[in-house]
């Protein structure tokens, strides 16, 4: 569905995406990690048209999306979210997600509907006519995931989607992206919390300083001696393999 | 179902507008009534891309002056009748403000800065009148007075009336059209956020250019419709700063962004000045002023404008946004 | 070709010019650099301070440079107030919100102005208004060249300021760093009206060097207005050197457009500079990626 080949860009001298390449297949729940400052969302900046790439190729559905525009890109069904929630502020609930319904449907009444419906599902149904300033900052995480459900996507890109929020909030979020994935939209996930990710993701790939150092699935990933050195700071791995072997009881 | 009701409200204003002229004997109180919808009409035109669209324009005299100087020049030197001059008024100031919003828009500029650009392309066009000889100069033109409704000039104000009633209602059904329309539901999201527009789908520069050409058209309409009820135009009425900032002080303090702002605005603005000249006298300045310092407050203590005291009070005129503050 | 003879004095008298666009756009970019907002009010109070200087003229006789004493402190105090009272409380987070209480103020002020003042056009008298001096065959009004000098001095005074003083350097933290600044202890209000007020205290220098050789009238902020803004974006947003230079090439620019276009069409070089400065390089010509 996505085919990343050796996607590169860099600002000012310095290479914030270099050489990354992944392709994910439909109909899964993929994930991209890595500690702050990787690259991660300026990897999806690059895939949906937000920046223009310095090399590499983007596919989405068998067509060349490099630098197209991001209405194209969402019109060909790839959509992100934002790690910082963007809501329209002022405008409802209801309002924001008929933004993105709109995308498939030109009639307001139509769009307001789809939006309704769309709520329904990331169970903000309640908060249908609340100024969307006004949500929580779950509530807006709930609403960056609705407005891009509403547009129909076949593959939908969410971006630090549980971040920010408390283990009770995360436990409530995540049966509702299994569901989107559940309904057949494919998922690529960026977080850098490891463990939403080890229960969500069918596979991951590892960002670090702009490269791609790991991939695989998330239980092995988090086993990797470079994916501990990256998050934790180099000669982790080992100190943390030595202090598992004394202690063998809390392994 | 609100959007009915506000379809509704709209018409039913309309039409207590339209007894003006049977009610309304003497001349200079339908004059009042003329200017406030020939001002609500500038601010609507305004609100189009300010209010909806967020695009602040400091130099909407560019396209006024466009469209006024279009329908002067062309009967003058080309002898086509104001009528089809109307149109073609409309759309020159149309294609001003494309090139104005093709511009700016294509290089992200925005905020201030778009305000700064759109205030000196209305000087450069002031200065451009000024010193070519079609548009007369620095003397002006001036409108060989015909009194007859084909050459769009009425011989008492009841037909400019009617004549700026229908443009004002044109403009107001199109930015009713606005709040009910994909179009609108876009030009509104590009004003939350852009970003976040972009990424649900939103072509972000075209939505802007769609939104200025609507702008520039019924500013320019406004033009023309000055042009044929004063008979007369110089580089300082057409492309001064005077019709700009009318132009975004209706709007503003009336409430951007809303149906009825403008008219509200446009009303409480002229009401305000007749008021102040009938205490004061008739002394330049004064009346200004006071647009100066409501403006200010406005912009304080009631960002959404007067309208969202309207909508605390019935909720019968607010658009959604004021009835739900 | 045009004969050096025509030539040179006119570029001399743009310059002249110039410095003093120069010393109007100072204080606009000092306030743009470190408040981050456009004053539109700018004209205006320039306006302001030089009806201040004609009226000290007119009737307590004091001399216009004289006026350097009282005009620029009083415009000082004018600026702190405003910014403390009026345009630091308007923005609610939008920077257009203060662009149009600026344009409120310079609307309320210029139509006072006009009620008060009238709109006649004055000039004061001095001893000095027509002694002239001669410079690479330029017959140079003697107030022009006064007024050149004082613009160079005054921004020098203005440079060693920023960079010499607690005061200027807090300004200059601020600019860079708004949260650091407040968390070191500065009192971030207090600074940004003194900024304000330094901008503002400015437009007093330039009114009092200006009115000797120039006129007031209720309008004559407006046509600065465009002018300063032009010479600050040219300069870059918030660059002190930038604003001189700026200031130059326009007053320079200006007299060249009229040399070869007829005035009317003098200012038109100045305004399509402006346009294509913002459209292609809106950080200006000396000015750096944000």
């Amino acid at each position: 569905m996505l085919e990343v080949d050796g996607i590169t860009k860099s600002f000012g001298g310095l290479k914030a995406v270099d050489g990354v390449s992944l392709s994910v297949k439909q109909g899964s729940l993929v994930s991209l990690i890595g500690p702050n400052g990787a690259g991660k969302t300026t990897f999806f900046a690059l895939i949906t048209g937000f920046h223009r790439p310095d090399g590499g190729t983007v596919q989405f559905d068998g067509k060349n999306i490099m630098g197209a525009k991001p209405s194209d890109i969402a019109q060909a069904g790839m959509v992100r979210t934002f790690q910082i929630v963007q809501p329209f502020a002022g405008q409802t609930v209801r309002e924001n997600i008929a933004v993105g319904a709109h995308l498939r449907h030109a009639s307001r009444r139509d769009a307001l509907d789809r939006a309704a419906e769309v709520a329904e599902k990331v169970g903000l149904g309640d908060r249908l006519d609340m100024d969307a300033a006004s949500l929580t900052v779950a509530g807006r995480k709930r609403l960056e995931v609705a407005r891009a459900l509403a547009t129909d996507p076949k593959l939908v890109l969410f971006d630090e989607v549980l971040a920010g929020l408390n283990p009770s909030e995360i436990r409530d979020v995540i049966p509702v992206i299994r569901a989107v994935r559940d309904s057949g939209v494919t998922i690529l996930l960026i977080e850098h919390v490891m463990q939403a990710v080890m229960q969500l993701s069918e596979y991951t790939w590892v960002l670090n300083q702009g490269r791609l150092i790991a991939e695989g699935p998330p239980r092995a990933v988090a086993a990797d001696k470079a994916v501990i050195e990256a998050y934790l700071g180099p000669g982790m791995a080992a100190r943390l393999s030595a202090q598992a072997k004394r202690e063998p009881a809390h392994a | 179902m609100i959007n009915r009701n506000q379809l509704l409200t709209l018409l039913i204003v309309f039409a207590i507008i339209g007894t003006a002229p049977f009610l309304i004997t003497r001349e200079s109180t339908l004059n009042t009534v003329i200017l406030i919808l020939y001002v609500a009409l500038l601010g609507q035109a305004w609100n189009i891309l300010g209010g909806y669209g967020g695009q602040f324009s400091f130099g909407h005299a560019a396209f006024f002056g466009t469209g006024a100087y279009s329908v002067a020049v062309l009967q003058l030197q080309y002898g086509i009748n104001p009528w089809i001059g109307l149109f073609i008024g409309g759309l020159l100031a149309m294609g001003v403000a494309l090139f104005i919003g093709f511009a700016s828009f294509r290089y992200g500029l925005r905020g201030s800065y778009f305000a700064l650009v759109t205030l000196a392309f209305a000087e450069v066009l002031r200065i451009l009148s000024n010193s070519v000889s079609f548009t007369g100069g620095g003397v002006g033109i001036l409108i060989p007075l015909s009194r007859d409704p084909a050459n769009m000039q009425f011989a008492n104000n009841v037909g400019y009336f009617w004549l700026i009633w229908a443009l004002c209602l044109a403009c107001f059904l199109t930015v009713w059209w606005l709040g009910r329309s994909r179009f609108g539901a876009w030009l509104q999201a590009v004003r939350d956020n852009e970003d976040a527009a972009r990424a649900l789908g939103v072509d972000v520069f075209a939505t802007k250019m769609k939104a200025a050409a609507l702008s520039g058209f019924f500013s320019g309409l406004a033009g023309v419709f000055y042009a044929q009820f004063y008979l007369y135009l110089d580089p300082a009425i057409a492309y001064g700063s005077a019709v700009s900032i009318e132009s975004l002080l209706v709007p503003i303090i009336g409430g951007m962004g809303t149906l009825f702002g403008p008219l509200i605005g446009a009303a409480v603005t002229h009401l305000l000045a007749e008021t102040t000249r009938h205490f004061v006298g008739d002394v330049p300045g004064i009346a200004l002023a006071i647009y100066g310092l409501l403006l200010i407050l406005v912009v304080m203590f009631l960002p959404r404008g007067l309208i969202s005291i309207f909508g605390r009070i019935g909720g019968l005129f607010g658009s959604r946004r004021a009835a739900d503050a | 070709m045009v004969d050096p003879v025509i030539l040179i004095p006119s570029l001399i008298n743009g310059l002249t010019t110039g410095a003093l666009y120069a010393l109007v756009a100072l204080g606009l970019t000092l306030i743009y650099g470190v408040l981050h907002i456009i004053n539109f009010a700018h004209g205006a109070l320039l306006m302001l301070a030089l009806f201040g200087v004609f009226f000290l003229n007119q009737i307590f006789g004091i001399d216009p440079y004289w006026a350097l004493l009282i005009v620029p402190p009083a415009m000082f105090v004018i600026g702190y107030g405003l910014q403390r009272g009026i345009i630091g409380k308007a923005s609610h987070g939008r920077d257009e919100n203060i662009l149009l209480v600026t344009l409120g103020l310079s609307i309320i002020i210029e139509n006072m102005s006009l009620y008060f003042f009238r709109s006649d056009t004055r000039t004061v008298d001095t001893p000095y208004s027509f002694e002239v001096v001669e410079f690479a065959g330029a017959f140079l009004p003697l107030p022009k060249v006064i007024a050149f000098f004082g613009a160079l001095i005054t921004a020098g005074l203005l440079w060693a300021f920023m960079s010499k003083t607690d005061l200027g350097r807090a300004i200059r933290a601020l600019a860079k760093e708004r949260k650091g600044a407040r968390l070191v202890g500065i009192n971030v209000d207090h600074v940004f009206a003194m900024s304000f007020g330094i901008g503002i205290g400015c437009l007093g220098v330039a009114a009092c060097l200006l009115m000797p050789s120039y006129y007031v009238n209720p309008q004559v902020g407006y046509g600065f207005v465009l002018i300063a803004f032009t010479t600050v974006v040219l300069g870059g947003m918030g660059s002190f050197v930038g604003a001189m230079i700026g200031g130059l090439i326009i007053g320079v620019v200006e007299a060249m457009g009229g040399l070869f276009l007829g005035d009317s069409l003098g200012q038109f070089g100045i305004f399509a500079i402006f346009i294509l400065i913002l459209l292609f390089r809106p950080t200006g010509l000396l000015g750096h990626k944000a």
